[in-house]
C-alpha cells in the first residue's frame, strides 16, 4: 500500500509566508489565552491542595455532594464528576491547604460519611500537596523543560550544524507553547503528568525535524548545483510519506489512549496529540523555513 | 556476512531466552529449585496501581537546635545556681541563640572558665555591659548546628523505619530525600490515618511533677509561676466526639523523659480498657524511684507531645521502674501508642509536605484501562503495518512484540516499578518504535523505485536510515532523562518504560528485522520483497 506518491512535489517553501503567519497566530491565540487566564491553570501537583476521590455504590446527585462539603466552611471547594457517567464518582478538591495538611481530607471523609452512609462509599484516592512541595515541582518542572530544549540545542548542533539546531528548537517551542495554549484554552489543568507530556513532545518532535535535517544534509552533498530552499523543497517532499506514517502510528496509539486509558490518562494524551498533530506540521512548515531565513540573517561561509 | 548472521541470531536467541527467563517468575508460580538458580523477581507494581500511600515529610530541624539549646539552659542553669553565680533571665533566642545576665560582673572569670569547660559547643557571640549588669549571648557552633541537623533526620529516619517494621508493613520504602525530607511508601496501607499518626507521631514522653502550690486558673490568668508551664490533657469523648482540656500546672523541669524506656506493652483493665505499660532500663528505674521518693503524695504527670495523659498522685517511693499510660484508647491506639514509645521519639518533629493515598480498587481499574489501551494500541499498528508493509510489516510487528517482552523484562530484572503513567510510556514506545522500521521501509522502498535490486535496496535502507533511527532515538532518550531525573514517582515509572523501550526498539527494529531479510536475501534467495 502506498498513501503518498512517489513522484510528490509539493511546493511547501513557497507557502513559508502564510506558515509563518498561520504559526504566529496559534501561539499568539495560545499566549493570549494564558494572559487572558492569569497565566497556565496550575493542578493541585504545582499548585498545592487537597484532593479527596469518592465513590458511590449507589446513585448520588453531584448537588447532594455540593451541598455537603459545603457545609465545611472550606474556601474554594469544588466537586467534579469523575469517570464515566453512572461510575457515582466524585473528585473533591480544595486549593487550600493549612498547616495540619491531613486535617482537611479527614473532615471531608467524615462529613460524607455521616451524610452519605459508610458502607456505600470508598474513599479511591486522596493526595495532598504542600505548597512548599508545589512551588519546588513548578521550579523544578520548568528547568526540565528549558534544559531538555538546550539538550536538544547542543545535540543537533553538534550532530548537524548550529542552524538546523536552532530550527528545530524553535520548532520545540512553537509545539510547546501551542500545546499549553490549548491547554489553556480547553481549561485543562498543568499536573506533573502534562509536564512528562511536554517533555515527551520535546523529545519525540524533533525526531521528524533530525529526519529532514538529515535528508537536508545528504542532498546538500549529492546537489550541490542547487540553491538551498530547493534542496530543503526536495528533502521535505522526500522524507513526507515516512514523517506522515510515523505520526499516524503514535497518533494511533495516542487516541487509543485517549479514549480508553481511564481519566488519569486523559488530559496527558489530549497534550501529546495537541503535540504531536502541530509537530508534524512545524516538521514540514516551519523547521526548513526557519533553516533559510537562519541562512538569510546568518550566510554560511562555505557552501557545501 | 555469513557468518555474522549467525552471532547475530545467537545474540536474538539469547535476548529472548533471558527475557523469558525474567518474565515467566511475574506470570507463573516458579517452583522452589527455579529461585537461586535463576531470576525471581517479579514486575513491581507502583503505589498508584496496588494502591498504598505515599508520603513526603519534612523534619523540622530548627526544632531540634531549639531543643537543644532549652535543654543546656536548663543544664547551664542548674549549674550556675549550684555554682552561686549570680544570674537573671536565662532565654533562648531564635532556634540557635541564648542570652544570659549575669549580675554581678565580678563573677565573669569564673562564668567564662565555666562556660569553657562544661559548654564548649557555644560559641560568645556578644557582650554587653551595662549599670554592672553584664548581657551574654551565646549561640551554638555552625559546625554543630549542621550535625545536630543532620543527626536529627538521620535519628528521625531510623525511628520511623522501626515504628513501621513493628507496624508490620510489606516492602516499604523509607528514603531520606535531600537535605531534611522523608520519602515513605508504603503499599497496601488501607488505614492512612492510622499509618500517618503513627508515622508522624513526635511521641516525646515526658514526666514531670504537678505544681499544687498554685492555683492553675490564676496561672492562667498571668500569675505564673517563674518555674512552671501549664500544659492541657485534651480528651475525646468517643461517643459524643466533644473535646474536653482539662489545664494542669506543672514544673518545668522534666523529671525522665522515655529516653530510659526499654519496653510498651498494651495491658487491659478490668472493664476491658486499653493501657499501656512502660518499663524503664536500670538507669530509667534509679531516676523513677528518686523522683517517685522526693515528691511522694504530689502528683506525677505523664504528657507525651505536650499533651497530658494523666497524673496520678505518688502514693510510695516506686522501684523497679515501671509505669503505665492510660488515656481511654481504643485497641487499636494503645497498640500503636506501644509501637511508638518502643521505636522511641523523634528528635524532631515531622511535618507532612506530601501525601497520596491510591485506594486498591482504584489501582484495579488502573490496570484494567492501562491493559486494554495498551492492547487496543498495539492491534490497531499491527493492523496497519501488516497492511501497509505486508510480510515486511510483520517482520516489524514481530520486533515490536520482542521490544514489549523486552521492556517488561527489564523492569523485573532492574526491579523498576510500573506505574500507570509507565503503562502509557509502554503504549506510546509501541507507536514510536515502529518509527525505525517505517524510515527504513520506506526507504528500501524509495531505492527500490530507483531500480536498485532487492539485497542492494535492504543495505542501502538500513544504512541511509541508520543515523536518523539513532538521532532520534537519543534526542527522545535525552528528554526522557531529564524527566527521570525531576519526576517523582509514577513519572519516573513513564521516562523509564520509555527509555528501555526506545533503547530496545533500536535493537530489535534495526538488529533483528535485518537478520531476518538477511536470511531470507542470502540463504534463500528470494527475489522479490513483500514491502
Amino acid at each position: 500500500m502506498e498513501l503518498f506518491k512517489s513522484t510528490m512535489n509539493i511546493d511547501f517553501i513557497g507557502k513559508i509566508k502564510w506558515a509563518l503567519l498561520f504559526s504566529i497566530a496559534l501561539m499568539a491565540i495560545s499566549v493570549i489565552s494564558l494572559l487572558v487566564k492569569g497565566g497556565p491553570r496550575y493542578g493541585l501537583d504545582f499548585e498545592g491542595g487537597t484532593l479527596v476521590q469518592v465513590k458511590f455504590s449507589k446513585e448520588v446527585d453531584i448537588g447532594a455532594v455540593r451541598d455537603a462539603v459545603s457545609g465545611l466552611n472550606i474556601e474554594n471547594v469544588s466537586v467534579q464528576e469523575f469517570g464515566e457517567k453512572g461510575t457515582h464518582e466524585f473528585i473533591i478538591g480544595m486549593k487550600k491547604t493549612t498547616e495540619e495538611l491531613e486535617g482537611i481530607a479527614d473532615t471531608v471523609r467524615e462529613t460524607l460519611q455521616s451524610r452519605f452512609g459508610a458502607e456505600s462509599m470508598e474513599i479511591r484516592r486522596i493526595e495532598i500537596v504542600g505548597p512548599k512541595v508545589g512551588q519546588d515541582l513548578r521550579k523544578k518542572a520548568t528547568l526540565a523543560i528549558i534544559f531538555s530544549l538546550i539538550g536538544m540545542l547542543i545535540y543537533i548542533w553538534w550532530r548537524f550544524e548550529l542552524r538546523f539546531g536552532v530550527g528545530g528548537v524553535l520548532c520545540l517551542f512553537h509545539d510547546v507553547t501551542i500545546t499549553v495554549g490549548a491547554l489553556s484554552i480547553f481549561n485543562k489543568p498543568i499536573d506533573l503528568i502534562i509536564v512528562a507530556a511536554l517533555l515527551t513532545i520535546v523529545g519525540y518532535s524533533i525526531n521528524d525535524t533530525i529526519v529532514v535535517c538529515d535528508r537536508i544534509r545528504e542532498n546538500l552533498k549529492k546537489m550541490s548545483h542547487k540553491g538551498l530552499p530547493e534542496i530543503i523543497n526536495v528533502s521535505i517532499n522526500q522524507t513526507f510519506s515516512r514523517t506522515i506514517l510515523t505520526n499516524l502510528t503514535v497518533i494511533i496509539v495516542l487516541f487509543s489512549l485517549y479514549f480508553l486509558g481511564g481519566e488519569v490518562i486523559h488530559d496527558f494524551a489530549f497534550s501529546l496529540l495537541v503535540g504531536c498533530f502541530f509537530g508534524t506540521y512545524s516538521t514540514i512548515y516551519i523547521a526548513g523555513p526557519l533553516v533559510i531565513y537562519w541562512e538569510k540573517i546568518f550566510p554560511a561561509k562555505r557552501r557545501r | 556476512m555469513d557468518k555474522s548472521l549467525k552471532w547475530r541470531f545467537l545474540l536474538l536467541v539469547v535476548v529472548v531466552a533471558v527475557s523469558v527467563l525474567y518474565l515467566i517468575p511475574s506470570f507463573v508460580k516458579v517452583p522452589s529449585w527455579w529461585e537461586g538458580t535463576f531470576p525471581s523477581e517479579k514486575i513491581s507494581l507502583g503505589l498508584d496501581l496496588q494502591g498504598g500511600m505515599h508520603l513526603i515529610l519534612e523534619v523540622e530541624t530548627e526544632k531540634a537546635l531549639s531543643n537543644t539549646v532549652d535543654r543546656m539552659i536548663s543544664d547551664l542553669s542548674d549549674l550556675l545556681f549550684n555554682e552561686r553565680i549570680p544570674f537573671d533571665k536565662i532565654e533562648r533566642v531564635g532556634s540557635d541563640k541564648l542570652t544570659l545576665e549575669l549580675l554581678n560582673t565580678s563573677f565573669q572569670d569564673k562564668l567564662n572558665k565555666l562556660l569553657k569547660d562544661r559548654f564548649p559547643n557555644l560559641d560568645k557571640l556578644r557582650y554587653d555591659e551595662k549599670e554592672g549588669i553584664a548581657l551574654y549571648t551565646l549561640g551554638l557552633r555552625t559546625e554543630d548546628k549542621e550535625y545536630l541537623k543532620q543527626f536529627a533526620v538521620d535519628q528521625g529516619l531510623e525511628t520511623i523505619r522501626n515504628r513501621i517494621d513493628e507496624f508490620g508493613v510489606s516492602e516499604p520504602t523509607i528514603q531520606k530525600q535531600g537535605n531534611d525530607r522523608i520519602l515513605i511508601q508504603l503499599p497496601g496501607i488501607k488505614d492512612s490515618k492510622r499509618a500517618l499518626a503513627l508515622i508522624g507521631k513526635t511521641a516525646l514522653l515526658e514526666f514531670k511533677i504537678v505544681n499544687d502550690d498554685y492555683d492553675v486558673k490564676k496561672a492562667i490568668a498571668g500569675e505564673m509561676p517563674p518555674d512552671s508551664e501549664v500544659l492541657y490533657s485534651k480528651r475525646e469523648n468517643r461517643e459524643t466526639g466533644e473535646t474536653t482540656n482539662e489545664p494542669y500546672l506543672v514544673k518545668k523541669t522534666t523529671a525522665l523523659t522515655g529516653e530510659h524506656l526499654q519496653t510498651a506493652r498494651v495491658n487491659f483493665d478490668q472493664f476491658n480498657e486499653a493501657y499501656v505499660t512502660i518499663s524503664f532500663d536500670t538507669l530509667g528505674a534509679k531516676i523513677f524511684e528518686r523522683i517517685t521518693r522526693e515528691n511522694v503524695k504530689k502528683r506525677l504527670a505523664i504528657i507525651l507531645d505536650n499533651n497530658v495523659y494523666s497524673a496520678p498522685v505518688i502514693r510510695e517511693p516506686i522501684a523497679g521502674g515501671r509505669a503505665s499510660i492510660e488515656g481511654r484508647f481504643t485497641t487499636e491506639e494503645a497498640r500503636d501508642l506501644a509501637i511508638v514509645l518502643r521505636a522511641g521519639s523523634l528528635p524532631a518533629p515531622v511535618k507532612i509536605l506530601e501525601q497520596r493515598t491510591v485506594g486498591p480498587s482504584l489501582g484495579q481499574d488502573s490496570i484494567r484501562t492501562g491493559i486494554r489501551s495498551c492492547l487496543i494500541a498495539g492491534a490497531a499498528v499491527f493492523i496497519f503495518m501488516a497492511a501497509y508493509y505486508l510480510l515486511s510489516g510483520l517482520i516489524a510487528n514481530a520486533a515490536l512484540f520482542l521490544n514489549m517482552m523486552i521492556i517488561m523484562a527489564a523492569l523485573a530484572a532492574f526491579r523498576a516499578s510500573l506505574t500507570l503513567p509507565g503503562i502509557a510510556g509502554i503504549v506510546l514506545t509501541i507507536g514510536m518504535a515502529v518509527d525505525a522500521n517505517v524510515l527504513i521501509f520506506e526507504r528500501i522502498r524509495e531505492e527500490l523505485r530507483a531500480g536498485k535490486t532487492p539485497r542492494a535496496s535492504v543495505d542501502a535502507g538500513y544504512s541511509r536510515a541508520m543515523s536518523a533511527i539513532i538521532d532520534s532515538n537519543v534526542t527522545t532518550i535525552i528528554a526522557a532523562l531529564f524527566l527521570f531525573q525531576f519526576g517523582t514517582g509514577p513519572i519516573k515509572g513513564f521516562a523509564v518504560t520509555l527509555t528501555i523501550g526506545l533503547t530496545a526498539s533500536v535493537f530489535t527494529a534495526v538488529v533483528c528485522t535485518r537478520i531476518v531479510y538477511d536470511y531470507f536475501l542470502s540463504k534463500r534467495r528470494i527475489k522479490k520483497l513483500s514491502i
